[in-house]
C-alpha cells in the first residue's frame, strides 16, 4: 500500500509491474469471447439486435452530459454566489436532486413534471397559437428521460464544479480582478479553465456513470441497448447469452471512455496548477 | 487631514488618494483611519512590522479589500466598491502580489496579453507583440513561450510585473513583491522595480526591503497596529525617525 518512501503502491518497482495486466486479461477474455461469438450464428443474431439500440444509448449520453454540465455550472455559480437568494435556490435543487434516486426522478419527470409543464404551456398560450394543441403524449419518452438524467446529473456536476472552483488559490481571482477583468471575464478566462482541468478526472467518472445510467431509459420503454436486450431475451429465453453480451458491450464502451479521459488528463495534467 | 509634506515640495498630481480608510476583520481593526496620497511619478514605500496592516491598506486601494469606511479617490474621482469607477481604477492601477499569482494554464506571454486582450479589447496580434515587448523589458524575452511553472520565482515575479504593465497603468501597487523569494532572486526583481521607478512609474510598495525603500522611494509611510505612526522622506523616516517605535524597528 504505502511504501517506506511514502508513495502509494511503492515496493514493486520495475517496468513489468507497471504494465496494465488487468487490461491484457480483459482483452484476452474479450478476444476469446469475440471469436466464439463471431463463429456463432446465435451470438451474431443477439449482437445485431442489441446493436440497434446503440444509437439511442450514445445519443442519450451525448445529449444529457453537456446539458448537465451547463446546468451544473449555472448551479455551481449559484452555490458560490454572494446573493443568498441564488445560493439557497441552488442548494435546494442540489439537495433534492442528490437525495432522490435517479429512477424515481425519471418517473417524476416523465409522469408528473412533463404533463404539468405541458399544461402550463397550454395555459400560457391561452388556447391559440402552436402550443394550444400540445399534449403530454407529444413529448417523446426519450426526451423525458434525457431531462430527468440532466436533472440528476446537473446536481452532481454542480458539486464537482463548486469543489473545483473553491479549490483554486484565492490569488487567481484577485489577480484577474486586479487586472481589470470583470467578474464574468475572470470566470471565463482564468477560473473556469483551471477548474475544468482540475475536475477532469471526476467529470470522466461522471460521464461513465451517465453512460451506465442511460440504461434506466429502458424502464420507460425507450429502445436503448438494455431495452433491446430485454426484448430479445424475453422473446427467445436466451438470457445468459444476451445479458453477457449486453454487459460486455457496456464494458467496452466505458473502457473506451476511460481511455479517452486518461489521454485528456495526461494532456492537461502538467500545467494544471 | 494632515498635509503631506511631499506635496508642498513637489506639486505633482495625486494619482491615488485614501481618506480615513478603516478596515476591520472581525474584532481586529487592520487599518485604522489612514489617509495618504500617491503622487504621479513617485514611489511610496509602506513599511512596518508584520501584521501592522500594510498589505490590507494597499489592498484597500484597489478594493481587493472593501474598506469599512473612508474613501479612495482615483485621479480625483471617488471610487466605490460597486461602480464603473472601480473597473476604471482596476484596469489602470496594476498590482503585483507576493505569491506572483500568474495564471498556470496560460503561457507566459498569454499571461501578459490577457488583460489587454480581454479588458482593453486589443487584437490577439497586438496583445501578443505588446506582451513580448514587455517581457523583453523585464528581461524575459526568451521565456515568452514557457509555462509559468517552468520559471524561477524571480522570473515569475518579473513576468507578473510585465502583466501589470500591460494595462499601461497610471500606478502600480506592489504587495511584498520579494517576500516569497530567496535573496539571490530578490535582486533581479528589485532591479526591475528600480528601473521602473527611474522611468517615472508611479508606485506604492509594501516591502521589508529597507535598503530599497531608502534608495528608491520619495515618501515612506511607517505603519504599526493599523495606524501611520510616521511619514516623510526616507532620509527622515528611515535614517532619523522621530518616533521611538520606528527608531527601534530600524535599529535592529
Amino acid at each position: 500500500m504505502i511504501g517506506p518512501d511514502g508513495k502509494l503502491n511503492a515496493g514493486n518497482v520495475g517496468r513489468l509491474s507497471k504494465a496494465p495486466w488487468w487490461l491484457l486479461a480483459l482483452a484476452l477474455g474479450g478476444t476469446v469471447f469475440a471469436w466464439r461469438a463471431a463463429t456463432s450464428q446465435l451470438y451474431a443474431d443477439i449482437f445485431g439486435h442489441i446493436l440497434s439500440g446503440l444509437g439511442v444509448t450514445l445519443a442519450v449520453t451525448a445529449i444529457a452530459f453537456p446539458v448537465a454540465i451547463a446546468l451544473g455550472l449555472a448551479t455551481a455559480l449559484g452555490l458560490v454566489s454572494p446573493s443568498p437568494i441564488r445560493r439557497n435556490i441552488a442548494t435546494l435543487y442540489v439537495q433534492i436532486a442528490r437525495g432522490v434516486p435517479i429512477l424515481v426522478q425519471i418517473f417524476i419527470v416523465a409522469f408528473v413534471l412533463v404533463p404539468l409543464g405541458v399544461d402550463a404551456l397550454r395555459w400560457i398560450s391561452g388556447g391559440s397559437g402552436p402550443l394550444a394543441d400540445l399534449r403530454a403524449s407529444d413529448v417523446p419518452m426519450a426526451a423525458r428521460v434525457v431531462a430527468a438524467l440532466v436533472c440528476a446529473y446537473g446536481a452532481f456536476e454542480a458539486e464537482t464544479i463548486r469543489g473545483g472552483l473553491t479549490s483554486l488559490a484565492r490569488g487567481q481571482a484577485e489577480a484577474a480582478r486586479a487586472l481589470g477583468l470583470s467578474q464574468r471575464q475572470a470566470l471565463w478566462h482564468v477560473l473556469l479553465p483551471q477548474t475544468f482541468r482540475r475536475i477532469l478526472p471526476t467529470l470522466g467518472n461522471d460521464l461513465i456513470s451517465l453512460l451506465k445510467d442511460s440504461s434506466l431509459v429502458s424502464v420507460l420503454g425507450v429502445r436503448d441497448i438494455t431495452q433491446e436486450a430485454r426484448l430479445y431475451a424475453s422473446a427467445t429465453f436466451r438470457y445468459t447469452e444476451t445479458l453477457t453480451l449486453l454487459a460486455l458491450l457496456y464494458l467496452a464502451l466505458t473502457l473506451l471512455l476511460a481511455l479517452g479521459v486518461k489521454a485528456l488528463e495526461h494532456r492537461y495534467r502538467r500545467y494544471a496548477s | 487631514m494632515p498635509l503631506d509634506p511631499m506635496s508642498e515640495q513637489n506639486p505633482s498630481a495625486v494619482v491615488l488618494e485614501a481618506r480615513g480608510i478603516v478596515k476591520r476583520f472581525g474584532s481586529v481593526t487592520a487599518v485604522d483611519g489612514i489617509s495618504l496620497e500617491i503622487h504621479a511619478g513617485q514611489v511610496t514605500a509602506i513599511l512596518g512590522p508584520s501584521g501592522s496592516g500594510k498589505s490590507t491598506l494597499l489592498r484597500c486601494l484597489n478594493f481587493l479589500e472593501v474598506p469599512d469606511s473612508g474613501e479612495v479617490l482615483f485621479e480625483g474621482v471617488p471610487v466605490r466598491a460597486k461602480d464603473r469607477a472601480l473597473d476604471g481604477l482596476r484596469s489602470r492601477v496594476g498590482m503585483v502580489f507576493q505569491q506572483f499569482n500568474l495564471f498556470p494554464h496560460l503561457l507566459v506571454w498569454e499571461n501578459v496579453a490577457l488583460g489587454p486582450r480581454v479588458a482593453r479589447k486589443l487584437s490577439r496580434d497586438a496583445a501578443s507583440s505588446l506582451a513580448r515587448d514587455l517581457l523583453a523589458r523585464v528581461g524575459l524575452a526568451d521565456k515568452a513561450d514557457a509555462h509559468p511553472s517552468q520559471l524561477s520565482g524571480g522570473q515569475q515575479q518579473r513576468a507578473a510585473i510585465a502583466r501589470a504593465l500591460a494595462m499601461e497603468p497610471a500606478a502600480l501597487l506592489f504587495d511584498e513583491p520579494t517576500s516569497a523569494l530567496d535573496p539571490e532572486l530578490t535582486g533581479e526583481v528589485l532591479a526591475v522595480m528600480r528601473s521602473l521607478a527611474s522611468d517615472g512609474m508611479t508606485m506604492a510598495v509594501v516591502t521589508h526591503e529597507v535598503a530599497f525603500a531608502r534608495a528608491v522611494s520619495h515618501q515612506v509611510i511607517f505603519m504599526d497596529a493599523g495606524q501611520v505612526i510616521e511619514r516623510g522622506p526616507p532620509a527622515q523616516v528611515i535614517d532619523a525617525p522621530r518616533n521611538e517605535r520606528v527608531a527601534r524597528f530600524f535599529a535592529r
